[in-house]
């Protein structure tokens, strides 16, 4: 029974990454700043981005690319542009992974914010030049600045979380 | 020098080919796919829409599930709040009451007499079916601003019905599944609509902004539109009956901002609209 139990709860810190992945995509997180109006920031680039860079098997390609699907769905996007950008964010976490010998939160913070940057440009472009829609770049930004800022909490957070759920 | 670019493609190959013995795809054939995908979508392929359907069906109901402790939450805190404004509403409320009152026999007359007066002029009046539906998800994303409705074609949704909270106007159905359909509410950017400006009757167009609020565009004249302005839908193009009350303008917020009547923010019961005639 004790066994049992165990087996239940290191399943379910095994797949909490997932499940937060797809939580975050059906279900997008909001912070209300009285001064600064409505924030947003992207968790499941946080998700993506950490987890593609220090176990890359932990959630699947595929399974990052299904919850993309979901997110256009949920957000009335045009299928295929979501799951396109959590790929670029997987293509510059694994680029990071090859290159780099000695890991540093520092180091992967700023190809985060790179990546996020290229990713946010790409979705914009994709929106406005296929498929017409107008877009406020002033809440991308601020989108873009938070999920940054809040990548060094979860970064912390998932570090206590990958060796009990390897 | 070569060496350095060796290694620079050495990585990138490693990051787009290699794949793991858990993975079962490469990065590169996702990223071909998930290309392929968009352009499918922007062709309109008919298999695609079918795709999106049956994902929508399942996703909006699960994203209900999803997003209803946040929701709920929501709630509770503007309960809360409103809670300890209520006196100073109710006084509020009264002599709004006391003054409305006064206005409802004026404006009963002055329907009675527009009736009859369209009667003569031989202008339809059309009559109107409501679907009162719920909404389901009310997520504010950073490209659309919509909602997702607990009725679909099922229940005669049509894509361009015209969605009211109250008497209100806040939208219109731009996608229709067989049980849900969503919504692109009046304050997305590129909401454009048709709009008649009380008093004055002033034809222009009302934009969203992204906010919750809208702006007043394409004006042939300078307008000079104080805070009792009322805005209606005009009915031109045939997407809206015209008269539907969208909200007045405020040029505190921004110059020629029009408040929205309803809080687009606070939606849970809509009235889905359709008129008989309309285009769809």
């Amino acid at each position: 029974m004790v066994q049992k139990n165990l087996n239940l709860k290191n399943k379910l810190i095994r797949y909490f990454p997932l499940i937060l992945l797809y939580f975050s995509v059906l279900n997008e997180f909001d912070i209300d700043v009285p001064s600064f109006g409505l924030l947003s920031f992207n968790l499941p680039f946080i998700i993506i981005f950490y987890w593609s860079l220090k176990d890359p098997d932990h959630i699947g390609s595929g399974l990052i690319f299904i919850s993309g699907v979901l997110n256009d769905v949920t957000l009335g996007h045009p299928i295929g542009v979501s799951s396109f950008i959590y790929l670029i964010i997987i293509a510059f976490a694994s680029y990071l992974r090859n290159i780099t010998l000695r890991p540093n939160i520092y180091k992967d913070s700023i190809i985060f914010l790179i990546a996020i940057l290229f990713a946010n440009s790409v979705n914009a472009l994709i929106l406005s030049f296929i498929f017409f829609a107008e877009i406020i770049f002033y809440e991308i930004l601020t989108n873009t600045i938070l999920t940054f800022l809040l990548y060094f909490i979860f970064a912390k957070m998932f570090n206590y979380l990958k060796p009990v759920s390897a | 020098m070569a060496s350095g670019r060796d290694d620079f493609i050495i990585a990138v190959r490693s990051a787009f080919l290699k794949k793991s013995n858990k993975q079962q795809f490469s990065l590169l054939a996702l990223i071909i796919f998930s290309i392929l995908l968009i352009f499918l979508s922007n062709l309109n392929f008919i298999g695609i829409k079918y795709v999106k359907i049956g994902v929508n069906e399942a996703t909006y109901r699960l994203s209900a599930i999803i997003s209803y402790p946040e929701k709920k939450l929501n709630e509770s805190f503007i309960f809360l709040s409103e809670y300890f404004n209520v006196y100073k509403e109710n006084q509020n409320l009264k002599e709004k009451v006391d003054k409305l009152n006064a206005e409802k026999l004026s404006y009963t007359f002055l329907e009675n007499e527009n009736k009859k007066l369209k009667e003569i002029v031989g202008e339809n009046t059309n009559s109107s079916d409501l679907i009162i539906s719920k909404v389901l998800i009310d997520k504010d994303g950073k490209f659309l601003k919509s909602i997702i409705l607990n009725k679909g074609s099922k229940d005669g949704i049509k894509k361009g019905m015209v969605v009211l909270e109250t008497n209100y106007l806040v939208g219109q159905v731009i996608e229709v599944n067989y049980t849900t359909s969503r919504a692109i509410l009046i304050s997305d950017l590129n909401s454009n609509i048709p709009v008649v400006i009380e008093p004055g009757s002033f034809q222009s167009i009302l934009s969203g902004t992204g906010k919750n609020y809208g702006k007043i565009k394409y004006s042939k004249n300078k307008l000079l539109l104080n805070e009792a302005t009322i805005v209606y839908t005009s009915g031109s193009g045939g997407n809206f009956r015209a008269g539907l009350p969208i909200g007045k303008i405020n040029n505190e917020i921004e110059d020629l901002a029009v408040e929205f009547f309803s809080d687009l923010s606070q939606l849970s019961y809509v009235k889905i609209q359709s008129i008989e005639g309309q285009t769809e």
